[in-house]
């Protein structure tokens, strides 16, 4: 009896000291943690894409925890909701979300450009973009390997034909494919606008034509039409001013009047009207 | 003093804690996979080692031994080892919370590992003074961080490899372990005769 007590009280004791210590020490030192956190944190949708430009969801719950004027309305998946929920847990005035959906600069499907290699390497696109510019006749269009859709977290993203479409109705608008794409063919754009110039062919457009029949060939058609002003051929390629697109009296004058087809006109309000 | 060096030298290469006594091989194959979480892992391992060395070395030399209690090393150093890395987070936490969130993931996780116990079971069998328990300490960490940087490399070479289907993953893994270790023994007998 008496082998078993010395060897239990001076564990016990040790235990007892090592057990009192903790105890002290988490009550002495505990860190205070933002009583807001946890719940900013949860308005978030927790995709983490960066969309917001913070890393991640956890990254920007504290930014808004610590600075006051960290704005609202960052979170593009979220949308209005999440910036509704953020304003009335940090108690300040609701901002709007400007909603953006990605779109695809290039309409060059197997219909419309062909392959001047049979490519067999890695199933990458920035992989194919190492030998000679990608499998493609057109260095500066879909690679057709699927990086975007890879990225998406939403499954938004598919490759039909051998061009990369995205379903409005399912992009929240992380921006994770545009910064996949290695030729940078995807943009966000904000989910208002209705027309989308679909090519970033920087060739002339001699050499677009030979390569692509959906390109755009800078012909400045569209520059004639456009009554505001806001489509410039810039570096032999349409490029659309959307400041100044709004409120177009004469509205896809542009798209109707090309002659390639490359500019699209596209009903881009998806998943944000769904949402609400 | 070449005692010291010999004791620390041959904590890092000879007697490598990883390498040749087989000791925190749950870590060594799990985290060495990066480079930075191999270093975050190992710099947290050194500073527990050193840490549980100065708290357990006292309690058996000056409570354990006297009272013929040695027989209760293993259980006590796992009590006042585990209390001991659970209160250097909360002091970590507290006052360097860069600290905290480097060594953070890894210092729960090498709160019992065995190469922690070894190292302060093995000062005590030794028959180490307080201050070569301390240097040995240190240098099984340093040889505990020089296996796992080694092995990070190697394994980002195997990742690269065209490895046989059957060998995929952990195989492959033990192999170059193994391989690693094999090149650690060709040490042996060199640290002793440095100072001969």
């Amino acid at each position: 009896m008496e082998a078993i007590l010395t060897a239990v009280i001076p564990v016990v004791i040790i235990g007892v000291i090592c057990a009192a210590v903790l105890v002290i020490a988490s009550k002495v030192m505990a860190v205070k943690e933002d009583e807001r956190f946890p719940k900013v944190r949860e308005c978030l949708p927790g995709a983490n894409c960066g969309a917001c430009g913070f890393a991640g969801c956890d990254g920007y719950a504290k930014a808004l925890c610590e600075n006051p004027d960290t704005p609202t309305n960052l979170c593009i998946p979220g949308a209005d909701g999440v910036s509704r929920q953020l304003s009335e847990v940090l108690g300040v005035e609701f901002a709007d979300v400007v909603e953006q959906v990605a779109v695809v600069h290039c309409s060059g499907d197997c219909a419309h450009t062909q392959d001047k290699v049979q490519y067999e390497g890695i199933e990458s696109c920035t992989a194919a973009k190492l030998m000679y510019g990608g499998k493609g006749s057109c260095t500066y269009g879909c690679l057709g390997l699927g990086d975007c859709a890879k990225v998406c977290p939403q499954d938004a993203v598919c490759v039909d034909n051998g061009v990369a479409r995205i379903n409005p109705k399912d992009c929240v608008g992380c921006g994770m494919c545009a910064k996949a794409c290695p030729n940078h063919l995807i943009s966000l754009v904000a989910d208002v606008e209705r027309v989308v110039v679909a090519c970033s062919s920087k060739d002339k457009g001699a050499v677009t034509r030979k390569v692509c029949s959906a390109g755009c060939i800078g012909c400045k058609k569209c520059e004639k039409v456009c009554p505001l002003g806001a489509i410039k051929v810039e570096n032999n390629v349409a490029v659309i001013d959307y400041d100044k697109c709004h409120d177009c009296p004469d509205f896809a004058a542009c798209a109707k009047s090309c002659t390639t087809g490359c500019i699209l006109i596209a009903d881009l309000q998806g998943y944000h009207r769904l949402k609400g | 003093m070449t005692k010291l060096i010999i004791i620390l030298l041959s904590a890092v290469f000879i007697n490598n804690y990883v390498l040749s006594r087989f000791l925190g091989i749950c870590p060594f194959l799990g985290v060495s996979k990066k480079l930075d979480s191999a270093t975050g892992m190992s710099l947290a391992v050194i500073f527990v080692m050193l840490m549980a060395t100065a708290a357990t070395y006292p309690i058996q030399v000056y409570l354990l031994t006297p009272n013929g209690l040695g027989y209760l090393q293993t259980i006590v150093f796992i009590l006042v080892i585990a209390a001991l890395v659970q209160l250097v987070e909360i002091v970590l936490k507290r006052y360097i919370p860069s600290l905290h969130k480097s060594l953070g993931v890894y210092l729960p996780l090498i709160t019992t590992n065995c190469a922690v116990l070894g190292v302060t079971i093995l000062n005590i069998d030794e028959g180490y003074t307080f201050l070569e328990a301390m240097v040995n300490s240190l240098g099984s960490g340093l040889g505990f961080f020089l296996a796992m940087v080694m092995f990070s490399g190697v394994r980002s070479v195997i990742e690269g490899a065209d490895v046989p289907e059957s060998f995929k993953g952990l195989p492959v893994t033990l192999v170059a372990a193994a391989i690693t270790s094999l090149s650690f023994l060709g040490f042996g007998g060199v640290i002793e005769n440095l100072f001969a």
